[in-house]
């Protein structure tokens, strides 16, 4: 727990800090990349993008040793990758636009092959008797065991400039992500836009790839911004909370990864991730499930009481136990089911609300107004005093209940 | 082609044929439903099935190690159809919330255990073993009628060929319900058949071929023969019985021409080693995709001519 606490006071040491503060940048900015993918329904477009690096890795290390270098600077590989998922990119693309193939074969095709050659590269790779090929493999799930200042500081740069290209960008690819079709005829070049939205995404991913791993790092693409839905539906608080998500997720999993031996970092930062999303599933105002239980809940008294309150108006025995339990608890019926003075009131008002609904449908216009009838709205509710009078004057005067 | 060939090369390539073909047959429907990426996913997961399995039995025996995967395959369709409906939450997007969570957590549990003393790492799950399951008994073509040495063939060959056999025989029996519901999923339901269940039942077929294929080859070409000969073979024609044909072709095709290449590729080169098997496969697959989409006569969408 100290050491826990150690890491996420950046206490732990040079190099643990050095990873928790760009897992954090890292994660702010696969958290605001992913969003406007994630709205665009276009989330798993991450996966092809990430899985296509690897060939570009594998390339990118070929070519330096065979200019005679030792195949293992960041720069050079990362180049490679973000080449090589460009391509993926175009053909996921072209593939989706040019054939009757739908995108997600595309995406599928894509990943597994371009997956499948980086996996032939990797094997020609480990045959070579030149050049440091040992590492590349920490590619397909990120290490952070030998990160340098140098890979630091291209976390950190790479991810502020994707913050700050989606800030410029954020109207319009708002725009496209909701309606591509408005969009256009608005003059947003919607392809122009989509291919920035994926080159972002491509950007972090590739930015990625040594702390995360091209595996995982869809997973810092997806889940932040998915997790941030749940709480607004406003695209830019989407977008920050995503990012704050992200960001926060980095930072704690890689501090936890620091404070124990054999948890690595990617992993620990996805399963943060992933717990945010549970909890946000479960308990989100709005669109969390324990609200829409509760707003079910609420909604299913309504009908019970209403109905309840219909039986004991028209002296009809009431046999439903949750019906009976709701009138009991509100001291409209007494124990034996007898309607007390307080629940003949109600039920005299209820009746009269009914019948107003019928003169209101009979005679009123508006199926706007009158559509809103749903056998539990009061009537006071949308039409004025003024109306209601006038309904009550077609009604006659109020009746007795009956019981 | 002699002695040396069946040795070492027959069974892989078998392997690979008949993985190939377990996995091309469900994947048809599966791209035609939209779902291309459901083998995606389950091949994910079955990393964490076999981890847990591993965990709990303590032994890397095959049995154990098919059911872990395939409760985590049907553990993930739960939750991605969950996760689905209860969120409201478009099904990519929920699909790569499950996989990629339950991937970590594999990867998680295999470190934090001890299990330096067997082979089982990330590397392997993904690439698979294809070389390594030769048939040392053999000496020769006449092995094939030798009982003593057909008993030394890699166990992965008759459990591979069961479970082709059975998807194919499963294809076969269902085919109507199948091609109806998913072309027509409204007509299907409204002439009584149970479209989710032969929904759920396309899934699961899909993720027994997946953890079968997974454990013989590894998860790449797992997912390449879910999507790749399909989707060349929906490019040739517009018949779906000729598109299973086609589609059973190209994956033969892709596994007996990416072994070949793999295994003997380099040395025809003059390099020493070969390359992975698996990857290889995946890679030719993916060639007969892009010449198909390059060239396929059915390439274009309705009302688009080819070309445009």
């Amino acid at each position: 727990m100290a050491a826990f606490l150690d890491a996420l006071t950046l206490q732990a040491g040079y190099n643990a800090a050095l990873v928790a503060i760009g897992a954090a940048l890292l994660g702010f900015a696969a958290g605001t990349a992913g969003t406007f993918l994630f709205l665009r329904k276009r989330a798993l477009v991450s996966d092809a993008v990430a899985h296509a690096t690897l060939p570009g890795v594998g390339i990118a290390f070929l070519v330096m040793v065979a200019l005679g270098g030792e195949g293992r600077s960041l720069l050079g590989l990362l180049v490679g990758s973000a080449i090589s998922a460009w391509v993926g990119l175009l053909l996921v693309d072209w593939i989706a636009r040019r054939t009757r193939l739908a995108e997600d074969a595309a995406i599928g095709a894509v990943l597994s092959v371009f997956f499948g050659f980086g996996v032939v590269l990797l094997t020609v790779i480990q045959t070579l008797d030149r050049g440091r090929q040992a590492g590349l493999e920490d590619f397909l799930l990120g290490s952070t065991a030998g990160m340098l200042m140098q890979d630091a500081q291209i976390i950190a740069i790479g991810g502020a400039l994707v913050v700050a290209l989606i800030w410029m960008l954020r109207r319009p690819m708002t725009l496209v992500s909701f309606d591509a079709g408005y969009a256009a005829t608005m003059g947003v070049d919607t392809r122009r836009i989509d291919l920035a939205m994926m080159a972002l995404v491509m950007a972090v991913t590739v930015i990625g790839l040594k702390l995360v791993g091209l595996i995982l790092i869809v997973a810092l693409l997806i889940i932040p911004a998915v997790t941030a839905r749940f709480w607004t539906n406003r695209v830019e608080l989407v977008l920050w909370t995503a990012g704050a998500i992200g960001g926060l997720s980095g930072f704690v999993g890689a501090a936890l990864s620091a404070s124990a031996p054999d948890l690595p970092t990617g992993p620990i930062i996805v399963l943060i991730a992933a717990g945010f999303f549970a909890l946000s599933l479960i308990l989100a105002p709005a669109r969390g499930v324990l609200a829409a239980g509760l707003a079910h809940r609420r909604f299913q008294a309504r009908v019970h009481r209403r109905q309840g309150l219909l039986a004991l108006v028209r002296g009809e025995p009431i046999h439903d136990p949750l019906t009976l339990r709701i009138l009991r608890a509100e001291g409209v019926i007494r124990a034996d089911g007898v309607a007390t003075d307080k629940g003949r009131a109600l039920a005299a008002k209820i009746a009269r609300d009914e019948r107003r609904w019928d003169v209101a449908r009979r005679v009123h216009q508006d199926t706007s107004l009158t559509g809103r009838y749903d056998g539990l709205t009061p009537i006071e509710e949308v039409f004025t005093a003024d109306q209601i009078a006038d309904f009550d004057a077609r009604l006659g005067p109020p009746q007795p209940v009956a019981g | 082609m002699g002695a040396e060939f069946v040795q070492f090369s027959l069974a892989p390539i078998l392997i690979g044929v008949l993985a190939s073909v377990a996995c091309a047959l469900p994947g048809n429907f599966l791209i035609l439903r939209r779902q291309a990426l459901i083998g995606d996913a389950i091949s994910h997961v079955v990393l964490p099935g076999i981890v847990v399995a591993f965990l709990v039995t303590g032994t890397v025996a095959a049995f154990p190690m098919l059911m872990g995967a395939g409760m985590a395959a049907l553990v993930a369709v739960v939750l991605i159809e969950a996760i689905r409906r209860l969120g409201g939450i478009e099904p990519g997007a929920a699909m790569g919330v499950v996989f990629t969570s339950l991937f970590a957590g594999g990867v998680l549990l295999l470190e934090q255990s001890d299990t330096s003393g067997v082979h089982l790492d990330v590397e392997h799950a993904l690439m698979g073993n294809l070389e390594t399951l030769i048939w040392l008994r053999a000496e020769g073509w006449g092995s094939l009628f030798d009982p003593v040495a057909l008993a030394g063939l890699p166990p992965e060959l008759p459990r591979m060929a069961v479970v082709a056999a059975l998807i194919g025989c499963l294809t076969w029996v269902f085919w109507r319900p199948l091609k109806l519901s998913t072309f027509d999923e409204g007509f299907a339901r409204a002439i009584g058949l149970p479209v989710s269940a032969i929904s759920l039942g396309l899934v699961v077929t899909a993720a027994v071929a997946a953890v079968a294929a997974f454990d013989a080859v590894g998860s790449i070409i797992v997912i390449a023969m879910f999507i790749c000969p399909p989707a060349a073979a929906r490019l040739m024609t517009d018949s779906l019985s000729a598109q299973v044909w086609w589609s059973l072709g190209f994956a033969i095709l892709s596994a007996i021409l990416g072994y070949v290449l793999a295994g003997y590729g380099p040395i025809w080169l003059g390099f020493a080693n070969s390359v992975s098997a698996a990857g290889m496969i995946a890679t030719v697959s993916g060639v007969i995709l892009g010449l198909a989409c390059l060239v396929g006569p059915r390439r274009a969408r309705v009302g688009v001519s080819a070309g445009a």
